[in-house]
């Protein structure tokens, strides 16, 4: 029996992700290293080839689209490693997540501080 | 013999690394968090543990996909760090305590937990932040360590009533160990928070308070829960409170609260500090 949890936007990395997106995450596993993170942003077409992405996992990381990359197997903690590249962080990996602006992301993760609160980023799911 | 003197459980953000590289320490978001640990320094001076455990997850440091240990213990004389990817400066190595690696790795592996062995070992910042927040004055001030590690990527994960266990094999491997030492058990990670997919920033103040209090008076609880109630009540990556029930289950005596403090948020984090004194011995027993 596979692992499989039905929790309203919130991806489980399962066997099943790990697999397909086995690839992409080794590529962000590799920015560990200055010099891989160099090499990406030298030819960033050319080092997905060598790592063997996928189309999909391709244009996620074209689009810089963390949702997309996530569909395609990714794994957050190795994809934060891709975001380090560029400087940013889990509040605006989150907020672009969820859509909203920086300073709302924020806001909101304050707010909690009283209870709980509406996420903007479920609405989306929510059918 | 040894003896458990008692365990300190923290948050590890990352950001918590940055704001110490910048000094941040009294800037009004940061305040809160690190005053919070003027106690636990205070509490590690007057009790002098001479060796700690630490109970964390590894983000992609040490370990990737290729070979994912579920548990894994250090048995290394020291610990590096390295460069993660995201700017924070890489710390100095810390010290390693090889007996009490192997008496660990000895007695657990008798009780059945297939256990990886690692006698190389980069920490990440789940267990470079907390060293650095007890030990502000450096690597080479901090007590030595064993590192134990526990999966927190890849589904599935243990269950947290297995972690329990091998917390209690932990524990009884310590009270075994024939050294006259003290020990502290560290668990760091946690408390709620989700980085990934649309509820990304979803904190749960009230479950993490249940599970502070558990951490006192109700272990079972917290072995009890599933990894799908952790992640629906402490988002995905509040499955980080593995390492605080595995942390709890080595405590097999009397345990009561010698600081808590909690706060919303540490960066994504539920932010929460505990420590927790633990006598051998039930209380009434010792005053007999």
């Amino acid at each position: 029996m596979s692992v499989h949890f039905d929790i309203p936007g919130t991806p489980v990395f399962t066997g099943e992700e790990a697999k397909k997106g086995y690839a992409l995450n080794k590529m962000c596993f590799s920015f560990n290293e200055k010099a891989a993170r160099d090499a990406f942003l030298k030819d960033e077409e050319a080092y997905m080839e060598s790592y063997g992405l996928n189309e999909a996992q391709k244009q996620a990381i074209r689009n810089r689209n963390v949702l997309e990359m996530i569909a395609a197997g990714g794994n957050i903690y190795y994809l934060a490693k891709f975001a380090g590249i560029f400087g940013l962080g889990v509040q605006d990996v989150g907020a672009q997540q969820t859509g909203m602006k920086l300073e709302d992301f924020k806001d909101m993760l304050i707010a909690q501080a009283k209870g709980p609160v509406e996420l903007p980023g479920l609405a989306a799911v929510k059918h | 013999m040894a003896q458990i003197i008692g365990a300190i459980t923290t948050s590890h953000v990352p950001s918590i690394g940055s704001a110490i590289a910048k000094g941040l320490q009294q800037d009004p978001y940061w305040k809160p968090f690190f005053d919070a640990f003027g106690p636990v320094q205070g509490w590690l001076a007057s009790e002098k543990p001479d060796a700690a455990v630490v109970i964390y997850n590894d983000h992609g440091l040490n370990f990737f996909l290729d070979t994912m240990p579920t548990f894994a213990v250090g048995a290394a004389a020291q610990y590096t760090n390295a460069d993660e990817g995201w700017g924070l400066p890489v710390s100095q190595p810390y010290k390693g305590d090889p007996d009490l690696s192997w008496q660990i790795i000895d007695s657990v592996m008798a009780e059945d937990f297939d256990l990886v062995t690692c006698q190389e070992m980069n920490v990440d910042h789940a267990f470079v932040v907390p060293m650095q927040l007890m030990w502000p004055q450096g690597a080479q001030a901090a007590i030595p360590t064993v590192p134990v590690t526990i999966n927190s990527i890849q589904h599935p994960l243990p269950r947290p009533e297995r972690c329990f266990k091998l917390g209690q094999a932990i524990g009884r491997a310590i009270e075994k160990w024939d050294a006259d030492k003290k020990v502290v058990l560290v668990a760091t990670g946690g408390l709620s928070h989700q980085l990934d997919g649309q509820r990304a920033g979803f904190i749960n103040k009230d479950f993490d308070a249940k599970c502070m209090k558990a951490m006192i008076d109700d272990p079972q609880w917290l072995a009890s829960l599933t990894t799908e109630e952790i992640i629906r009540e402490a988002g995905s990556q509040g499955v980080e409170l593995m390492c605080w029930i595995a942390l709890r289950g080595a405590m097999s005596g009397h345990v009561s609260p010698a600081h808590q403090f909690y706060h919303i948020p540490v960066s994504n984090t539920g932010g929460a500090v505990m420590v927790l004194n633990h006598q051998t011995q039930p209380m009434r027993q010792a005053a007999e």
